[in-house]
């Protein structure tokens, strides 16, 4: 989130698409309430189902399922063809004004560079005009036809109420009275939060369908204001902290790029990653980028991490190609991987493909699943009927199953989506034979070193130097990780500005990451944490919800990441000459000497308005971006493609583009392409998702919810019902092209069949929580259906868009 | 006895008069459906603080889970998909006991003790006095106590009387994400509600209104509804509920009749319980009572 739970009150209009947060985060969904109760906000829904979320919204519109691109192109056109935009927000803190290489071209469905072979571009034209200083060009008067604002413009004019009707089924008046909601926000008094999940992510077009949203919400000055912002809604209480860590290959801790094989040495890999400003005066916050990576070797390596030995940059594996989840079982799949760790995860259920995974894991020679439930994964090898019908003599794979306490039975931190770090203490010990999942690496790792000692190995030297200074080295103490993670003073740090002044002593904590060094002198595990543990103690240890704006801007509860701020781009909730927008909803203004208000400023202190320093800092531009420059994978302007499996026989954008039909840029595997199913054996829309009473796949494990969502149903409408002759709470199959499943069929008015391109279509909904473990009845994987293709920027599988048939069973 | 904080008002078949020197406030419960995502955290946590365990059943084809109440389950939401001049609303109500100020399954039950009503308006049962007949089911406008099948005793919603009675609210309320139950004094629920009441009235809900029915004395436990002038719409919510005309006749000419039947249900329950056991005794001879009030 770039705003945070508790600012959701502060919106005059929420908007929730492509999320469900009634049903999936109902404890933050308080503050939606608490929007309509007391600023008298409205609440809008726009999902391919009328679900719990709708249930108390002022206004909800159905879409088809992997068409929110259309819409929301839609809506863009509709604020720019009404004029209906905060002008000068535009203006100042966009990159509207920015000229672009005039060879960038947009031709039926398809950008300039494209590679139909390699299925994707060579983004040389997605750039700005630079000047001599090698600062971009602009155009303040938005009339150049290569401005931003301009392009923009003729990109989504082709989006209009018929085209979005057409495309995504929505009726016509629907979509304008949603866009008449969200367009009372371009007031600069007015503001809209938007709320997302995984409807959002889990498509081909994932990436983009937030893109669409990033151009909404600063074409209507709701950035940095609060009561605005993009909010992703975060599943799992602390999968913001996976995130922050890095647990995808691609990016070290604090969303620092990864070395890869094309960055061949330190030097090369550092130049590529440290920004020069685009244009004049701007903070270009991301030009520290070697200070951030410097400490997090010395944090990771100690003295081992040295200059002379560019801070042990060879002891980083890089990159020789994809490491997302589809590419990791794709690659098990192959034979290409002898064993797997398990940590907390459910790979059978959650998987795109289950079949596919299955196969995988069976290649395996040994699997370590550490987890504190018994999961499917850890089973996979053991028949269960037509629910895992698997012959275990055929599975070679050695399952071990370590049991981890759960979180309430371990101490250490979490970080909510509002990016808010929060202590908590054990409630209980775990039962049993469980450990920490500290504990359990811990002993991992000095196993691992003991043998590299004893037998030596290829290269020991990244085991045997990694530091490991925890008081009892089998057990190190979470409170010990998250001064790490923190960071320290390794030698005295002198004050740049000030001879002689010394900032930080040596061996003291942190407290910012502004004194981090590219020297060597100081270590920190993740620079956006830097702050978490100062020499002050353990900041996320805080609870005090005392609130003297009133805004929920509680500056003493946990710690919230960068530098404990709650709204990032806050300086843009400021009007140029720095004052706010909105003076009843002041999150900073200038104060005549320096910035200040109910947050910490994003924005150097002491930087006067007529200075020009542009709220966007992690950008080198300074402004936010309408167009997206080389940074997507799939375009500079989102664009409606059709989901891999869908209905319809063509794009209705570029009827006349097989090229356009679906994301020309999304990876698609040897095997993959072949196992999407067609709609003329298909012929329903299918979409996975989340019930309330339930988490994942952790809480059918639990007495208390399975009494509560006792067994497996799949969502039909009552049309499509009496077509089938399916009565309400008969079993009925549901098959895809890679599976079936079987499941009671709950008949509602609740999914309606959508009128698209000429056509009716029916879509069928299918709750991801069972299996063939826990307690709830047995029932089978979801995922079992769906199809094996990702987005084409992270590779998220598309969960939320696929083809099946249905008959009773 | 009582906690003192908990002061009776009045006992199920007994004459003795009531204590009235303590001043006790009224409390109430308020349910704003307006605001109720129907996420069950208040089954969950009523399970959990009052020890009960439902099994785990089956999908009928709703989101109502479990579906009914039972002895296992004093609140249970029910969810209702209604649909009007093409504009489609789902309608989440939680149900359970309402607390009636004239609480029919007290006026109707002829064991002493067996119900009790607290000067703050709580109704609870005392399952060890309670003799199984099922009389209390009868009286109740709302359907709402469960004859346990494993001890033949009445069950339903205390409203925590155990948690209020040291100063905390519900079980259920602590739990609600979304504050759609609220807890306090009555007075204070109403003035809330009322204020809810002028929200949906702006978002163009005209017949928004609160669920306090008089036909009952009003209850402790109230609604807030979108459309107050059809509680049928919410899952068959009773628009005018009242006490059965049994339950006066029982309160009225016939109560020394009613008494032999008493002496009948002791004799009957003890012949039944040698026989076959105590399960199927309550029903049985509620049957038979009926039958005998009816006349």
């Amino acid at each position: 989130m770039t705003n945070h739970w508790v600012d959701i009150k502060n919106a005059d209009v929420i908007l929730v698409m492509g999320g469900n947060p009634a049903e999936a985060h109902p404890c933050g969904f308080k503050w939606v309430i608490e929007a309509k109760k007391t600023r008298k906000a409205k609440l809008v829904v726009v999902d391919p189902r009328f679900n719990r979320t709708a249930a108390v919204a002022d206004f909800y519109a159905p879409l088809r399922s992997g068409t929110d691109i259309a819409f929301l192109g839609g809506v863009i056109n509709f604020l720019l063809s009404s004029g209906k935009i905060h002008h000068d927000y535009v203006k100042a803190y966009t990159n509207a004004s920015f000229l672009i290489d005039e060879t960038f071209a947009f031709d039926d469905g398809i950008f300039s560079g494209y590679n139909a072979e390699k299925r994707s571009y060579g983004k040389d034209s997605w750039k700005y005009q630079l000047d001599k200083d090698g600062y971009a060009k602009v155009d303040e008067t938005l009339q150049d036809p290569n401005c931003v604002f301009q392009l923009l413009k003729k990109h989504y004019s082709r989006y209009t109420p018929e085209i979005v009707a057409q495309v995504c089924g929505t009726p016509k008046e629907a979509f304008l009275k949603v866009c008449e909601y969200v367009a009372e926000t371009a007031a600069p008094n007015k503001t809209m939060t938007n709320l997302y999940a995984l409807g959002w992510t889990e498509h081909t077009v994932g990436s983009q369908n937030i893109r669409c949203m990033a151009i909404i919400q600063q074409l209507l000055g709701n950035m940095g204001m609060a009561g605005g912002g993009i909010n992703a809604l975060r599943g799992h209480a602390n999968v913001q902290g996976i995130t922050d860590f890095a647990l995808y290959a691609q990016n070290l801790p604090g969303y620092l790029s990864a070395p890869a094989d094309a960055d061949v040495d330190f030097k090369t890999f550092l130049e590529k990653r440290t920004p020069k400003p685009l244009r004049p005066g701007q903070m270009n916050f991301p030009q520290n980028f070697p200070k951030w990576h410097t400490s997090l070797m010395k944090a990771w390596f100690g003295d081992a991490a040295n200059k002379e030995n560019d801070f042990a940059y060879h002891y980083l594996p890089k990159l020789g190609g994809a490491s997302d989840v589809l590419s990791i079982f794709d690659q098990m799949f192959q034979g290409k991987m002898n064993g797997f760790f398990c940590q907390g995860f459910n790979p059978l259920a959650s998987v795109a493909n289950k079949k596919k995974v299955g196969d995988a894991l069976a290649k395996l020679k040994y699997l370590v699943i550490i987890d504190p439930l018994a999961t499917d994964t850890s089973e996979f090898w053991k028949s269960y009927g037509e629910f895992n019908e698997v012959d275990p003599a055929k599975v070679p794979t050695e399952v071990f199953r370590l049991p981890a306490s759960l979180f309430a039975e371990q101490t250490g931190s979490y970080t909510n989506s509002g990016r808010v770090v929060q202590w908590h203490w054990k409630a209980a010990d775990g039962p049993g034979e469980t450990r920490d999942d500290t504990e359990i690496i811990a002993a991992l790792f000095l196993k691992l070193k003991e043998m590299y000692a004893k037998d030596g190995g290829a290269f020991p030297e990244p085991i045997q130097k990694l530091a490991w200074a925890y008081r009892q080295p089998a057990k190190p103490a979470p409170e010990e990780v998250l001064m790490e993670i923190n960071g320290k003073a390794l030698a005295d740090l002198e004050d740049p500005k000030e001879k002689g002044k010394i900032l930080v002593k040596a061996g003291e904590q942190l407290g910012t990451f502004g004194v981090l060094r590219d020297d060597g002198s100081t270590s920190c595990g993740n620079w956006i944490y830097c702050g978490t543990w100062s020499q002050a103690g353990n900041n996320t240890a805080k609870r005090d919800n005392s609130d003297p704006s009133g805004l929920g801007q509680t500056l003493n509860w946990g710690y919230a990441w960068p530098v404990n701020r709650r709204i990032i781009y806050n300086r843009a909730s400021c009007d140029p000459a720095g004052k706010p927008w909105d003076a009843k909803r002041t999150v900073i203004k200038w104060l005549g000497d320096k910035w200040g208000g109910s947050d910490v400023p994003d924005m150097r202190p002491d930087a006067k308005p007529e200075e020009g320093v542009m709220p966007f800092i992690m950008n080198p531009e300074g402004v936010a971006r309408l167009f997206s420059r080389e940074l997507m994978a799939d375009g500079p302007f989102p664009e409606h493609y059709e989901p891999f499996e869908t209905p319809l026989d063509k794009n209705p954008l570029h009827p006349n583009n097989p090229k356009a039909f679906s994301n020309p840029a999304a990876r698609v595997y040897k095997g993959d392409m072949e196992a999407f199913g067609k709609a003329k054996d298909f012929p329903y829309v299918a979409t996975t998702y989340r019930l309330t009473e339930h988490f994942h796949y952790w809480t059918k494990h639990s007495h208390i919810n399975a009494v509560l969502q006792p067994e497996q149903f799949v969502e039909i409408g009552e049309e499509l019902a009496k077509e089938k002759g399916i009565a309400n709470g008969s079993m009925v199959k549901v098959r895809s092209n890679r599976g079936f499943i079987r499941a009671v069929a709950v008949v509602t008015k609740r999914i309606k069949a959508l009128d698209v391109d000429g056509k009716k279509v029916h879509t069928i909904g299918i709750p991801t929580h069972f299996g063939f473990k826990g307690a709830t009845k047995p029932g089978f994987i979801a995922n079992t259906l769906t199809p094996v293709v990702g987005d084409a920027n992270v590779q998220t599988p598309e969960y939320k868009a696929f083809l099946v048939n249905l008959e009773r069973a | 006895m009582a906690l003192q904080s908990l002061d009776i008002a009045r006992s199920s078949a007994t004459t003795t008069p009531p204590p009235s020197v303590r001043q006790t406030t009224e409390v109430a419960k308020l349910i704003d459906v307006s605001t109720c995502i129907g996420c069950k955290a208040c089954q969950a946590a009523c399970m959990e603080w009052n020890d009960i365990r439902e099994e785990i059943g089956t999908c009928s084809g709703v989101y109502d889970n479990p579906t009914n109440l039972t002895e296992n389950s004093w609140t249970v939401m029910r969810f209702a998909e209604v649909e009007e001049a093409g504009k489609l609303e789902w309608l989440i109500r939680k149900d359970g006991c309402m607390h009636c100020a004239d609480p029919g399954c007290l006026k109707a039950c002829p064991a002493p003790g067996a119900i009790l009503q607290y000067a703050n308006g709580i109704v609870d049962f005392q399952e060890e006095y309670c003799i199984g007949c099922g009389y209390c089911v009868t009286g109740c406008p709302f359907n709402i106590p469960r004859i346990s099948q494993k001890d033949g005793k009445a069950y339903k919603c205390t409203l925590c009387s155990d948690r209020v009675a040291v100063g905390q609210a519900p079980a259920c309320i602590k739990s609600c994400p979304t504050g759609a139950l609220q807890f306090g004094s009555k007075e204070q629920m109403r003035d809330y509600a009322e204020h809810r009441v002028v929200d949906l009235k702006e978002r163009g809900f005209k017949e928004a209104g609160i669920y306090d029915p008089q036909g009952v004395g009003g209850t402790h436990v109230m609604y807030v509804l979108h459309h107050a002038d059809r509680p049928q719409l919410y899952n068959g919510l009773p628009a005018d509920p009242g006490i059965s005309p049994l339950v006066h006749l029982w309160k009225g000419f016939a109560k020394p009749l009613a008494t032999v039947a008493m002496a009948a249900v002791a004799l009957g329950s003890l012949y039944h319980y040698v026989t076959k056991g105590p399960n199927e005794v309550s029903k049985e001879l509620e049957d038979e009572l009926e039958k005998e009030d009816a006349l």
